[in-house]
């Protein structure tokens, strides 16, 4: 025992070394271990108030032209608003509908923080705990889907990007049905992969591609983006398609949290699927 | 001495605030991604601890990884540098040893032994990083891609900065 102490005491150098690697070790595989928050993210918030401060000036620069934006949708609703109807129906019955219940609800976002370069990205949206933001919600914008919620702080919320390694969602060719899982391969933030398509699946080059129904975050049918090129690789059985993302991952600014009300019964009765099998 | 450490903390917030909100939002490309942030642990005095060192790298990378939301990525590669500065160190010794006045810049010791000492870290950081971040070897080859060229422009913002705000003082310094 005295000799050990003796030998640590000695090398302490290296032994303190291989604690403090462990202990970052550690960190890493800790989140990897899917949503648990840790302090070690954005959204904790020294970092996070950096994060919005420095926000806060840089918007003054997209300024002018999320103006136009936010014109051109306030143009938008106002066609559609009532008062721009002419309304020809005659109200007779007010019916409380009990057949077609809310499934999704959205909430607006901002965009504090966001990366693409890199090959984990990740956005910090200005939603969290307080406004009923939960980890594993969808992201979508107007042009396409953005991620899903990983870490949520109070005011906070930290979302893994389609930009991500660990993230792949259910894609749909819209005309044909037949999905195929689609991940991110690291190169180019405009692209990425699906994998696992059925080789009968009728494709063509620009082809729509959107979510399907088996993704718990997103809802069904919001557009991932278009079909750029396809081909079966050699000692595959299935089409490997490169799809060109619709979302503008470099211009968000504003995006929509995706709240999916039969969430919790959905996962609690596939969980109880999965139980099974192993027993 | 006093004085000194004022310097250092001050380069350290300067630099983990550059890292952040700076280095971070600049997109060249997948493949060029600089932390120059480094420069604080290679900027350390040469009679600094050794163990000191070491726990200065891992907060400086748990600082950096707090803006770049990747938990241990950046402190165990910076306290991995640290490590090894040590022994780079060793390495690079003048014949006669390190002098008291002698600071790890590129005028007290010359571009040669500047270069081959932040490059070498440099480039031990950055193997060590996008490896830990990436963690599959099916990228191998784009990954190593990554790495040398991160760690080109890790070195010339280094080198660059040296020259900017190193400078030595007028000739009774």
């Amino acid at each position: 025992m005295r000799n050990l102490v003796i030998f640590i005491y000695k090398n302490y150098f290296f032994f303190l070394f291989l604690l403090l690697e462990f202990f970052a070790v550690y960190l890493v595989s800790k989140n990897n271990y899917y949503h648990r928050a840790g302090f070690v993210n954005s959204s904790n918030s020294l970092v996070s108030s950096i994060y919005s401060s420095y926000d806060n000036a840089r918007v003054y620069l997209s300024l002018k032209e999320t103006n136009l934006l936010l014109a051109k949708e306030n143009a938008a609703l106002r066609s559609k608003m009532m008062s721009s109807y002419m309304d020809f129906t005659v109200k007779t019955l007010k019916v409380n509908d009990t057949a077609f219940k809310q499934q999704y609800e959205f909430e607006e976002a901002k965009v504090v923080n966001n990366s693409t370069n890199r090959r984990n990205n990740y956005l910090t949206l200005n939603r969290g705990k307080n406004q009923g933001i939960e980890t594993d919600m969808g992201v979508i914008s107007s042009t396409g889907i953005v991620g899903v919620v990983e870490h949520v702080s109070d005011n906070f919320c930290t979302v893994m990007s389609v930009l991500h390694k660990d993230h792949v969602v259910n894609a749909k060719i819209k005309k044909d049905g037949n999905y195929g899982a689609l991940s991110w391969d690291g190169v180019d933030y405009q692209r990425a992969t699906i994998t696992g398509l059925p080789t009968h699946t009728k494709l063509a080059k620009g082809d729509t591609v959107v979510t399907s129904a088996l993704t718990v975050s997103y809802p069904e049918n919001i557009l991932i983006g278009t079909v750029e090129s396809f081909g079966i690789k050699s000692g595959e059985t299935s089409f490997t398609v490169k799809v060109k993302l619709s979302t503008e991952f470099k211009k968000l600014e504003y995006v929509y949290i995706v709240r999916y009300a039969y969430k919790a019964e959905r996962k609690k009765l596939e969980e109880a699927n999965k139980t099974d099998k192993n027993n | 001495m006093l004085s000194d450490i004022f310097k250092h903390i001050a380069r350290f917030i300067l630099l983990i605030l550059i890292q952040g909100l700076i280095i971070k939002n600049i997109d060249l490309s997948t493949y060029v991604n600089p932390f120059p942030y480094v420069l604080f642990i290679l900027l350390l005095p040469f009679d600094a601890p050794a163990w000191l060192v070491l726990i200065l790298g891992f907060i400086t990378g748990i600082a950096v990884d707090m803006f770049y939301n990747t938990p241990g990525v950046n402190a165990a590669a910076c306290t991995f540098m640290a490590f090894s500065r040590h022994y780079i160190l060793r390495l690079l010794s003048p014949r006669e040893g390190y002098e008291f006045t002698m600071q790890p810049g590129i005028y007290s010791m010359g571009s040669p032994w500047f270069i081959s000492y932040a490059g070498i870290l440099i480039l031990m950081h950055h193997l060590f990083l996008f490896y830990l971040e990436v963690f599959r070897f099916s990228e191998f080859f784009h990954t190593l891609a990554t790495v040398i060229l991160s760690s080109l422009a890790t070195l010339l913002l280094v080198v660059v900065s040296q020259f900017l705000f190193n400078r030595p003082k007028a000739q009774n310094a």
